[in-house]
């Protein structure tokens, strides 16, 4: 083979190059590129920066952002941990159902949203079956509160860790465990001293695609938010308001302000993981 | 040589009690319960509140009739497409070597971040009234904003990384050979692909194709925001079940989620047998 450096791809038989990647690029053109262009583009150059800035600067709209996204990290942090114990639970114990409750995991998955959003707004309401419970038993309130907006995006974001983690668990080398066992290791520092810090990168790859889920998520929080401005009023939802009101300005810069937060957000995940592979493969 | 007994409460040194065992699984299940299992009862106890007559009579009503077909439409042109951009981009990316890779990849994963809401909203923008090719387009007979191909194009958008993502590593963990094994021995190009490459991938396309069309048919945000909602017209399952619910026609927007709950009923089971008799085929590593 000779070597060709600047070549954008190396030489091979394989045929279909053309076809394959022509209808790729044009899809992704089309289907993703574009668009977001477009967005981008009525928000820099149409309506301008200072302009966003403006309208994005206002009480209503940040306590919508701080809004999802507070609630996104508290329910992804949820997530995280009980995703971790689940994915613990389903490869290493017995327990009848096993399997059934193994494939209920992704539920969230295939259930629509806007179906998760009446059912969970259905129980929790203060005239549902846990709503009612709850209110008699605490005097809390589920439905139409913020509590309501985190167990919809628990919901939501339920099987990401779960799914990231489980293979890496089935992965372990019980060597490793009983290695620190006989080294006189409790099982609760083995546990969170050779078993977690391995689980750890997969750990925050459920995390950070839960919390990309839960910031933009809309179907299940509508219903069970109440949507009062200020208050349970969530970015997505203002973003609708705005286009209702043919505001698309408006729209477009909350739109912005959201998609810078959360790649800023995903970036930052990322290095972590970065780092925290560095440090594992350091150790 | 003196005989070693176990003691009575012996466990494995790479098991934790049996009280933490228990607890924690008793813990992970009730959180199942209230967070899962509750909700989708709920569903269905909701819809049959006041009998199956009446709920399998809120079916037949024309709104919602034309909601379900809508849905299989918009179901029917979205699923196909992603299957041939999956197929395409998986061929592309797993067979040849090129610059950008990583990039592409994560273009492709691009919509996994983006809000459906905002989605809907670059369609509104690119192809709405007050744009110039959106304005140009109306003219001409072919509205796509508050119309249903624009419904098809955020579902497209929705759904764009479910297929590919599926596709890619288990082409990548197949690797080249038996294609080019193929080739040598004449094969042309389709029928390479025919009869090497698609009963190779099969079972992960199948596995692709049934999540994307849980959120094809399920999808909310995106499809709210390019609807407009016409009854009867624009109007999805996911749409139905909220203005029924606004409308406080809570058995008719029960049963419509009752519908697609049996949906995502199916769609699990078919996902779950095909995980456990053809899991070497699928992707090993399963996240969305």
């Amino acid at each position: 083979m000779t070597l060709r450096p600047f070549a954008l791809r190396s030489p091979t038989p394989m045929p279909g190059w053309g076809l394959s990647f022509g209808v790729m690029m044009t899809t992704l053109s089309v289907i993703v590129l574009v668009p977001m262009a477009a967005l981008l583009w009525r928000g820099f150059i149409g309506f301008g920066p200072a302009e966003m800035w403006e309208v994005v600067n206002r009480p209503r709209v940040w306590s919508a952002l701080a809004l999802s996204f507070r609630a996104a990290l508290i329910a992804s942090v949820f997530n995280l941990v009980f995703g971790v114990a689940l994915a613990w639970v389903l490869v290493r114990y017995r327990f009848p159902g096993k399997r059934i409750i193994d494939a209920a995991v992704d539920l969230p998955f295939a259930l629509p949203t806007a179906v998760a959003g009446i059912a969970l707004t259905a129980i929790y309401a203060p005239n549902g079956f846990f709503g009612a419970a709850l209110d008699q038993a605490f005097g809390l309130k589920v439905a139409y509160t913020e509590l309501g907006i985190w167990i919809a995006l628990v919901f939501v974001g339920l099987p990401f860790v779960v799914r990231t983690v489980q293979p890496v668990i089935e992965e372990i080398d019980r060597e490793t465990e009983e290695a620190s066992a006989t080294l006189g290791a409790t099982r609760l520092r083995t546990l969170t001293h050779v078993v977690l810090p391995t689980l750890t990168p997969a750990a925050l790859t459920g995390f950070a695609l839960a919390l990309a889920r839960s910031v933009g998520e809309y179907g299940s929080v509508i219903f069970i938010a109440g949507n009062l401005p200020n208050v349970t009023e969530i970015a997505p939802l203002l973003i609708v308001i705005r286009l209702e009101e043919f505001d698309y300005d408006g729209a477009v810069a909350i739109a912005i302000a959201m998609l810078s937060i959360s790649f800023t957000m995903l970036l930052v995940i990322n290095l972590i993981q970065i780092m925290s592979r560095r440090r594992m493969g350091a150790v | 040589m003196t005989e070693t007994t176990l003691p009575l409460r012996w466990r494995p040194a790479t098991t934790e009690p049996a009280l933490v065992r228990w607890g924690l699984t008793v813990l992970c299940l009730a959180v199942l319960g209230v967070l899962l299992f509750a909700p989708l009862i709920a569903v269905f106890a909701e819809a049959l509140r006041d009998g199956v007559a009446l709920a399998i009579a809120s079916l037949s009503e024309p709104d919602a009739r034309s909601a379900i077909r809508l849905t299989l439409l918009v179901a029917a042109v979205v699923v196909p497409l992603n299957a041939a951009f999956g197929i395409a981009a998986a061929w592309a990316i797993t067979k040849f070597d090129w610059r950008g890779k990583p990039l592409v990849l994560t273009l492709i994963d691009l919509p996994f971040s983006v809000s459906p809401v905002v989605a809907g909203l670059m369609f509104v923008l690119l192809f709405g009234a007050n744009s110039a090719l959106g304005a140009w387009l109306v003219a001409h007979g072919y509205p796509i904003v508050f119309a249903v191909p624009g419904i098809m194009l955020a579902t497209l958008f929705i759904t764009f990384p479910f297929v590919a993502r599926e596709l890619i590593p288990v082409m990548l963990e197949q690797g080249r050979a038996e294609e080019e094994a193929a080739l040598t021995l004449g094969a042309t190009g389709w029928r390479m692909f025919f009869t090497v490459t698609l009963p190779n991938i099969r079972w992960a396309l199948l596995y692709g194709v049934l999540l994307c069309n849980a959120r094809a048919m399920g999808e909310f945000g995106a499809v709210a925001v390019v609807s407009g909602k016409i009854r009867g017209q624009t109007t999805t399952m996911p749409l139905m079940i909220e203005m029924f619910y606004n409308e406080y026609l809570s058995v008719a927007a029960f049963t419509m989620a009752a519908l697609l709950a049996l949906l995502a009923f199916v769609t699990l089971t078919l996902k779950t047998a095909l995980e456990w008799r053809y899991a070497d085929q699928l992707a090993a590593n399963h996240r969305h």
